[in-house]
């Protein structure tokens, strides 16, 4: 065996093949595969979407059994979450940051080519009922939304199962990614680059490898839990042996919660970036930001029972939940002034990543505004499990890192492809997604203060309207993203201009001092940083 | 075979292209397959976990010896072998949040459900009487008996801080040169660790057999259970590293500058002993 014989320099060629992609140890072919799968699920999980939308139309149930829709539901909210969002920023997270802090790769990058792995498996374990129940065999996927409360988990069929253990796959591939990440950027920084110029997307995802690493595990434990509720007779969820169904939603929301986060910060980190590159100006508020990224993360753990107002906490509980919650709208604002600091009297122009950007901001706002209604517990009395939940967690999901992780993707498409896309379908999808969104989401809000419940397959007449305005907005929002997607696929195809190594007249940053497409590995020297 | 992409003098090593965790994950998946359809009495189940497992430890043991390989033809430096310290500390950082989720559990079932169970008003609840209490099986569970502490368990503490002794006196020796003594030492430390888990097991067998106290015994059993049970799962895997770091040691592996493995080996021991001193305390003993 030898150790050194493949001496080569910067620049040298990919392998070729479908083993290139399975056995990769590359960072920027493994980010690839990441945010592919991530884009993969994003469409999978959106045509589920237009499922649930499809059957809410009209008031009637027409499509499928309230069974099914159930189903439909639970799978879209895990799909969404851990299938498209999570994969995509860990995708922009894998490609990014070694070329962000120059560094030759991810630190392990053999564990980093595994927690990419772990995730198709995930994904086929959790879908993999539906395919079992065409043959007969079970009930479907699990049907208790993504939130999986006991006891309804613990009562519910074999997908619940299968869900349990594609949980525990997921649990592992975020938290080696999770170690990769904190390893890599504490380790193997180019030499002058400190802490305090790490650009900012670096920053939001080492607080986010640190959520991760603290709250995943208490999803896997309570995940063990149900497991052994369901088949071993044991008794954690269950009042008749002295347990507490409570617990579960105690359990689940310690993990769910920073979960939002999770997913917002490195959409956070990356939207700074983008604004002063549009702007011309340099990032406004630089320090502020990563002391709020920290300030989030803190608080960001201590607040999960806001989600439970309605389970019979004792007021006091609630109150400090309230208040905790609403303590985190103070880190968020400030990263909100640091945007606006970033683009003032800023020389701006709106190429599509700078339009989903600002996007963001507005939609975004509007979710964080709704969520500040929301943490009122006694507000929350009425709001909980309505509509309005629906339309506010879409508004900070879908209006914050969806809108975050297409504009990163635009902005960094040249610099992975080596070509421009099209700016022209960039901004038609921009305007068609705003639209479409607000046309499916803003009548939720409606529909939520009217009374509408959460998750159910019918509804009364008097929602039919709004209902049937939102499920016309769900086809477009859903249609639109094949313009997205026909847009990256041209630019990979290599159709569009080439694109300079800096790319964007105002962009700043390691990544953008090399080529584009950069070479397959870069760094393998340290660059100086002054 | 052809390990270094990158290993240019100074520069951080990138391996090249690895198939070892991709077939960790065909593996895994064949394993969690097994075991969602093994708990729903499958016939299929038990086969496709086997072959999982199988797969598992074939992907297990080829990474790792690609791993020792490389670690062997030195082309780990300063910064790789810090790499590795970092992976190490935040994997063992998060096993013990893991096991913080647990010991959460159990604190807020003895201290918040139970309680908060008995407090219902007679209208409220369909166990009338139910009076809180620690342990307990709750309203509706079958009588049991608890582990005496000061029995096996006790027992049991003394081995594993010997052990933890004996680990830690390894390290020193090896790092001043003397590897028989070490290689002894390390080899004392699988001895007790069998005999920590041997008395386990005979602990498990008598609290199901005389004691009554099951995976049914309520929330007292299901908590009792999962933490003495994930415990003694986590010393069968530091038993297994033991055993690799005993194997390399024999084979006149590690050095005084070159010890990582050992040094993670024995990190994860002490985790796993400082977790079972929390563990005698409030499990078994309060």
């Amino acid at each position: 065996m030898s150790v050194m014989d493949a001496h080569a320099g910067e620049g040298e060629h990919a392998p070729r093949g479908i083993t290139r992609w399975l056995y990769t140890t590359n960072h920027k072919d493994i980010g690839i595969l990441y945010m592919v799968f991530g884009i993969a699920m994003f469409l999978v999980g959106g045509l589920l979407a237009m499922l649930i939308r499809a059957e809410l139309l009209t008031p009637t149930m027409r499509i499928m059994h309230p069974e099914l829709f159930n189903q439909v539901i639970s799978v879209h909210g895990l799909v969404m979450v851990f299938g498209a969002l999570m994969p995509l920023t860990a995708g922009m997270a894998n490609y990014l940051i070694p070329l962000m802090i120059g560094a030759p790769d991810m630190a392990l990058p053999r564990m980093n080519n595994w927690s990419f792995w772990l995730l198709p498996p995930a994904a086929i374990l959790l879908v993999m009922p539906w395919l079992l129940n065409l043959f007969g065999i079970g009930t479907g996927t699990l049907d208790t939304g993504w939130t999986m409360y006991a006891p309804l988990s613990i009562q519910s069929g074999p997908g619940m199962d299968f869900a349990i253990f594609a949980i525990f796959l997921l649990g592992l591939s975020s938290t080696l990614f999770s170690i990769n990440v904190i390893v890599t950027v504490l380790n193997t920084r180019a030499p002058g680059m400190t802490m305090h110029k790490l650009p900012l997307f670096v920053w939001s995802w080492l607080w986010t490898a640190l959520l991760l690493i603290a709250v995943f595990p208490a999803l896997i434990a309570a995940s063990v839990m149900l497991l052994a509720d369901r088949h071993f007779g044991t008794h954690f969820f269950s009042a008749a042996g002295g347990g507490d169904p409570v617990l579960w939603v105690h359990m689940f929301w310690f993990f769910g919660h920073p979960e939002v986060y999770i997913l917002l910060l490195p959409t956070a980190g990356i939207l700074p970036q983008i604004l002063a590159t549009f702007a011309r100006k340099p990032i406004f508020g630089y320090n502020m930001q990563v002391y709020s990224f920290g300030a989030i993360s803190l608080l960001s753990v201590v607040v999960w029972a806001h989600h439970m107002y309605t389970s019979g906490l004792p007021a006091a509980a609630n109150l400090y939940f309230m208040f905790a919650t609403m303590a985190i709208s103070v880190p968020v604002s400030i990263l909100f002034f640091c945007w606006f600091g970033t683009i003032w009297r800023g020389a701006m122009t709106f190429e599509t990543p700078m339009l989903f950007s600002l996007g963001y901001i507005v939609l975004f706002g509007i979710g964080g505004l709704t969520g500040l209604i929301l943490s009122d517990a006694a507000a929350d009395q009425q709001y909980h499990g309505s509509y309005f939940v629906v339309a506010h967690f879409h508004y900070t999901l879908f209006g914050g890192p969806i809108l975050g992780v297409i504009a990163a993707i635009y902005y960094y498409l040249p610099k992975l492809t080596g070509r421009m896309y099209s700016e022209k379908l960039g901004r038609w999808h921009f305007w068609l997604t705003v639209a479409a969104f607000n046309l499916t989401f803003f009548p939720q809000f409606l529909l939520g203060i009217d009374g509408m419940p959460r998750r159910i397959p019918d509804y009364a007449l008097k929602f039919a309207h709004l209902n049937m305005a939102s499920s016309i907005g769900a086809f477009f929002l859903g249609a639109s993203q094949l313009l997205f997607l026909y847009n990256i696929i041209r630019t990979a195809a290599g159709w569009g201009k080439p694109a300079t190594g800096r790319v964007w007249e105002g962009a700043e940053g390691l990544e953008f001092t090399v080529s584009s497409p950069p070479p397959y590995h870069t760094f393998a020297s340290p660059p100086v940083i002054r | 075979m052809n390990t270094g992409a990158h290993a240019e003098k100074g520069g951080y090593f990138v391996p090249s292209p690895s198939p070892f965790p991709i077939t960790l994950s065909v593996g895994l998946f064949f394993l969690c397959l097994g075991g969602a359809l093994l708990v729903n009495g499958s016939a299929a189940g038990p086969w496709a976990a086997a072959v999982g497992a199988a797969i598992m430890v074939f992907g297990i043991v080829a990474w790792f010896g690609a791993v020792i390989r490389e670690s062997r033809a030195g082309v780990y430096h300063k910064q790789e072998a810090r790499s590795f310290r970092l992976g190490m500390w935040w994997f063992i950082i998060s096993e013990a949040l893991f096991f913080a989720s647990l010991f959460g559990v159990l604190f807020y079932e003895r201290v918040i459900a139970v309680p908060w169970l008995a407090s219902f008003s007679a209208h409220f609840t369909p166990w009338v009487g139910f009076k809180a209490a620690w342990p307990t099986s709750g309203p509706a569970g079958a009588s049991f008996r608890v582990v005496n502490p000061w029995g096996i368990p006790a027992l049991n503490t003394l081995i594993l801080l010997t052990s933890a002794s004996t680990v830690t006196g390894g390290h020193d020796l090896l790092m001043k040169g003397d590897r028989r003594t070490a290689t002894h030492l390390v080899g004392l430390t699988i001895l007790l660790g069998l005999a920590f888990l041997g008395m386990q097991a005979r602990e498990f067998y008598d609290a199901y057999t005389t004691l009554h106290l099951t995976l049914h015994s309520g929330v007292y059993g299901a908590t009792f259970y999962i933490l003495t049970g994930f415990h003694a799962l986590h010393v069968t895997i530091g038993l297994v590293m033991l055993s690799v770091i005993f194997g390399r040691l024999t084979r006149g592996h590690f050095g005084p500058g070159d010890h990582f493995g050992f040094q993670a080996v024995s990190w994860y021991w002490h985790f796993v002993d400082v977790v079972w001193l929390i563990l005698f305390v409030f499990v078994y003993w309060l």
